[in-house]
C-alpha cells in the first residue's frame, strides 16, 4: 500500500508546501523542528483540515479539497503513536490495547497476544498508566495503535520524550514492527541514528517544503543531499551479516563492501544489520596504509567529489556495490589528486561505530535487553 | 420520624427532596452539554448563551421567579402552549417548583462540570478519534468518564442549592402547604406566625442535616472516583 500525499496550508507566516510519496516500509519525515512535519502527520491522520490538498491511501481518497472529500478521522484507519503516548488514564492497559479494537470494522485474525508478547507487556496488563514508566507508556501506546487494526501506522516522534537508556529499549521492537507486520509507517524524527535504523525511504523536509525525497540509503549517500542532513550526521549505511564474535571482544561482520570489526555486536551469527557509517569517521589512503592501529580497510572506488563552501569535501565512494561516504579536507584532496574512478582504501576506525549505529535488518533474534547495550558518548 | 416532626413539617421536607431530586435529575443532561459547549464548541452566541445560563446568580431571585411566571404561568406564553397542548400547568404546582429550582441552580451544575471539561486533555479526545471512535463514542468512552468528578460536584451543589431555593420558588409557585411549599418556605411561614419558631427551628436542624449529607456524600464519591481515575 503506498500513502501518496499532496498538501499546502499556511498557518500566520508560515508556509507548507509539500509532496511526497510513502511507498510501504517506514518513511521517515526528517527535518528541524518547527519545519512542519508533525502538520502533515496530522493532515493525514484527519486532526487538521489543510487550506488545500490531496491525500491517498492505498486508493483510498483520505482528503481531496477539489472535491470536498474529509474522512473523519476515526474513519481514516490510521493508527496514530503520539510523542506524548496520549493512554487514557482512567482505563487499564489491557482496556487501552482493547479500546481502538472495539470500534475497528475490518477485524483481522485476533493479534492481542502475539502484539502483547512482541512489546512485551504482558505483566502491565492490569494497571494504569499512572503506574507505568515513560518506556513502558510507548510500548504500550505503540501496542494500542497496532491493534487497533489501522492500514497505516503514525509515529510522532515516538521516542523523542525518552532517555537514551529507553530509546535503546523501544528502537528494536520499532525494527521488529518494521519487519514483522508489513504495516507502512509515517514516522517523524529529527534524530538520525532513528533514521539510519529505521527508514526505509527518507523525506527531508526543510522550512515547510521537501528538499529531498528517496531511498534511504541512496539519499544518505548522495552527497549533495548532505548539506541538508548537517554534515556531521553525513553518512551511509552498510548492510552487513554478523561472522563471528572475537575473543577480544570484537564481532566480525561481512558486507559486500569488505570485511569489518566491530565492537561486540549483540546478535547471533548470520544476523543482518544496518550500520551507518559517518562520513567523518572515515580516512582515504592512495595506498594500502601499512602499521596504522585501524582495523577495517576497504577497497574502494572514488565515485563523486562534492566540494563545500568551508574548506571540506565529501567523497562518495563505491566498494563491492555499496557506497560509502567520506569527509575530508578540500586540501587533502588535492594533495592526494582524488578524482572520480580513482581507486582508494577507506580506512574507518572500529570503535567509531556507536551501538546506536547498529540496527537490527531482519529480525530473526529478539531484541537485546537494554540493560546489555553499551552506552557510548 | 413522624412524631418529631409534624405532618406539615414532614411533608414540607418530603416535597423539598422530591423538588430537587427531580430538578437536579431532569437539568443534568443539559448541564453537561451546556458546559460542554461553553468549554469546547466556538459558536456564535456563545457568549449570549453564558450571560443566559448565569443570568439567575446575578438577578434578584424575585426577578427570576416572576420572569418565571411571566413565561411559563397560565397566560404566559410558553405556559399557554403547554397547558393546551400537553395539559401541563407549571404555576402554582410542585413541578413549577421544581423548574424554579433547576433554572436557579443550573448556573453551578454548568460551572462545575465547565471546570471539569476544560481539564480534560483534548489530545486525549484526539488520539480516541485515530483509534476509531467517533464523536459520541470519544464523549461517552473518554470525556465522560474523566468529567465524572467535575460532574458529581456539581450535581451535589445543584441539590443543595435546589433545597435552598426560596425567592423564585415563593414568586413563582407561591407557598401552599402540601403543594408548593419547600422546606426553606415552611421555615419563612412558620416565623411569621407567633410561637412558631419551634418548627422553624426543627426544620432548619433538618435543613443543616440534609446539606451536610449531600456535602459528605459528594466528597466520598469523587474521591473514590479521582482514586479510580489516578491509577493503582
Amino acid at each position: 500500500m503506498t500513502l501518496s500525499v499532496n498538501l499546502s496550508h499556511r498557518f500566520g507566516d508560515f508556509a507548507l508546501d509539500v509532496a511526497f510519496e510513502a511507498p510501504p516500509g517506514v518513511t521517515v519525515l526528517f527535518g528541524r523542528s518547527g519545519s512542519g512535519k508533525t502538520t502533515v502527520v496530522n493532515a493525514v491522520a484527519g486532526l487538521l483540515r489543510p487550506d488545500r490538498g490531496r491525500i491517498v491511501a492505498g486508493g483510498e481518497v483520505l482528503l481531496d479539497t477539489e472535491t470536498r472529500t474529509f474522512l473523519p478521522p476515526h474513519r481514516r484507519r490510521v493508527g496514530y503513536v503520539f510523542q506524548d503516548a496520549r493512554l487514557f488514564p482512567h482505563l487499564t492497559v489491557r482496556q487501552n490495547l482493547l479500546y481502538g479494537r472495539w470500534f475497528a470494522r475490518h477485524r483481522g485474525p485476533d493479534s492481542f497476544a502475539r502484539v502483547v508478547d512482541m512489546l512485551g507487556i504482558g505483566p502491565l496488563l492490569s494497571r494504569r498508566p499512572a503506574a507505568l514508566s515513560g518506556g513502558e507508556k510507548s510500548r504500550v501506546a505503540l501496542g494500542r495503535a497496532i491493534l487497533s487494526e489501522p492500514r497505516l501506522l503514525l509515529m510522532d516522534e515516538p521516542l523523542a520524550a525518552l532517555d537514551e537508556a529507553r530509546k535503546a529499549e523501544i528502537l528494536p521492537y520499532l525494527e521488529l514492527l518494521r519487519d514483522e507486520l508489513h504495516l507502512p509507517i509515517l514516522y517523524v524524527s529529527h534524530s538520525m541514528p532513528e533514521v539510519a535504523r529505521l527508514a526505509t525511504t527518507l523525506v527531508l523536509i526543510e522550512a515547510g517544503r521537501v528538499a529531498a525525497a528517496g531511498p534511504t540509503a541512496e539519499l544518505l549517500a548522495d552527497p549533495g543531499a548532505a548539506p541538508v542532513l548537517g554534515l556531521r550526521e553525513a553518512g551511509a549505511i552498510l548492510t552487513a551479516r554478523l561472522a563471528a564474535q572475537d575473543e577480544d571482544g570484537l564481532s566480525r561482520l561481512e558486507s559486500p563492501a569488505g570485511t569489518l570489526w566491530l565492537p561486540r555486536v549483540r546478535g547471533k551469527i548470520g544476523d543482518s544489520f544496518r550500520l551507518r557509517i559517518l562520513a567523518q569517521d572515515v580516512m582515504l589512503a592512495t595506498a594500502r596504509p601499512e602499521g596504522v592501529s585501524a582495523l577495517n580497510i576497504l577497497s574502494a572506488t572514488v565515485r563523486d567529489i562534492r566540494l563545500g563552501d568551508g574548506p571540506g569535501a565529501l567523497v562518495q565512494l563505491e566498494a563491492g556495490g555499496e557506497v560509502l561516504l567520506a569527509r575530508i579536507t578540500r586540501r587533502s584532496a588535492g594533495a592526494l589528486g582524488l578524482h572520480a574512478g580513482q581507486k582508494v582504501h577507506a580506512v574507518l576506525k572500529a570503535v567509531s561505530v556507536a551501538q546506536e549505529n547498529v540496527g537490527h535488518g531482519p529480525p530473526e533474534a529478539m531484541p537485546p535487553s537494554p540493560a546489555s547495550w553499551p552506552r557510548q558518548g | 420520624m413522624t412524631d418529631w416532626l409534624s405532618p406539615d413539617e414532614w411533608r414540607a421536607v418530603a416535597l423539598s427532596l422530591r423538588v430537587s431530586l427531580w430538578a437536579v435529575a431532569a437539568s443534568l443532561p443539559f448541564g453537561i452539554l451546556t458546559a460542554y459547549a461553553l468549554a469546547r464548541w466556538e459558536f456564535r452566541g456563545k457568549q449570549l448563551l453564558n450571560g443566559i445560563v448565569h443570568l439567575p446568580l446575578i438577578l434578584p431571585p424575585v426577578v427570576t421567579g416572576y420572569l418565571l411566571l411571566l413565561t411559563f404561568g397560565r397566560k404566559g406564553g410558553v405556559g399557554q402552549i403547554l397547558d393546551q397542548w400537553f395539559g401541563i400547568v407549571l404555576a402554582f404546582r410542585w413541578t413549577g417548583a421544581a423548574l424554579a429550582a433547576a433554572v436557579m441552580a443550573f448556573p453551578l451544575m454548568v460551572r462545575a462540570i465547565r471546570l471539569a471539561v476544560e481539564a480534560v486533555d483534548p489530545r486525549l479526545e484526539q488520539a480516541a478519534g485515530t483509534l476509531g471512535a467517533s464523536r459520541p463514542w470519544v464523549f461517552l468512552t473518554v470525556t465522560l468518564p474523566l468529567i465524572l468528578p467535575g460532574v458529581l460536584a456539581g450535581t451535589i451543589l445543584a441539590f443543595a442549592k435546589a433545597m435552598g431555593e426560596f425567592g423564585a420558588t415563593i414568586t413563582f409557585v407561591s407557598n401552599i402547604p402540601g403543594q408548593t411549599q419547600t422546606l426553606p418556605s415552611a421555615i419563612y411561614a412558620f416565623l411569621q406566625v407567633p410561637g412558631g419558631e419551634r418548627q422553624a427551628a426543627r426544620l432548619v436542624l433538618v435543613a443543616v442535616g440534609i446539606a451536610m449529607a449531600a456535602l459528605m456524600l459528594s466528597e466520598w464519591i469523587s474521591r473514590a472516583v479521582a482514586r479510580r481515575i489516578a491509577g493503582r
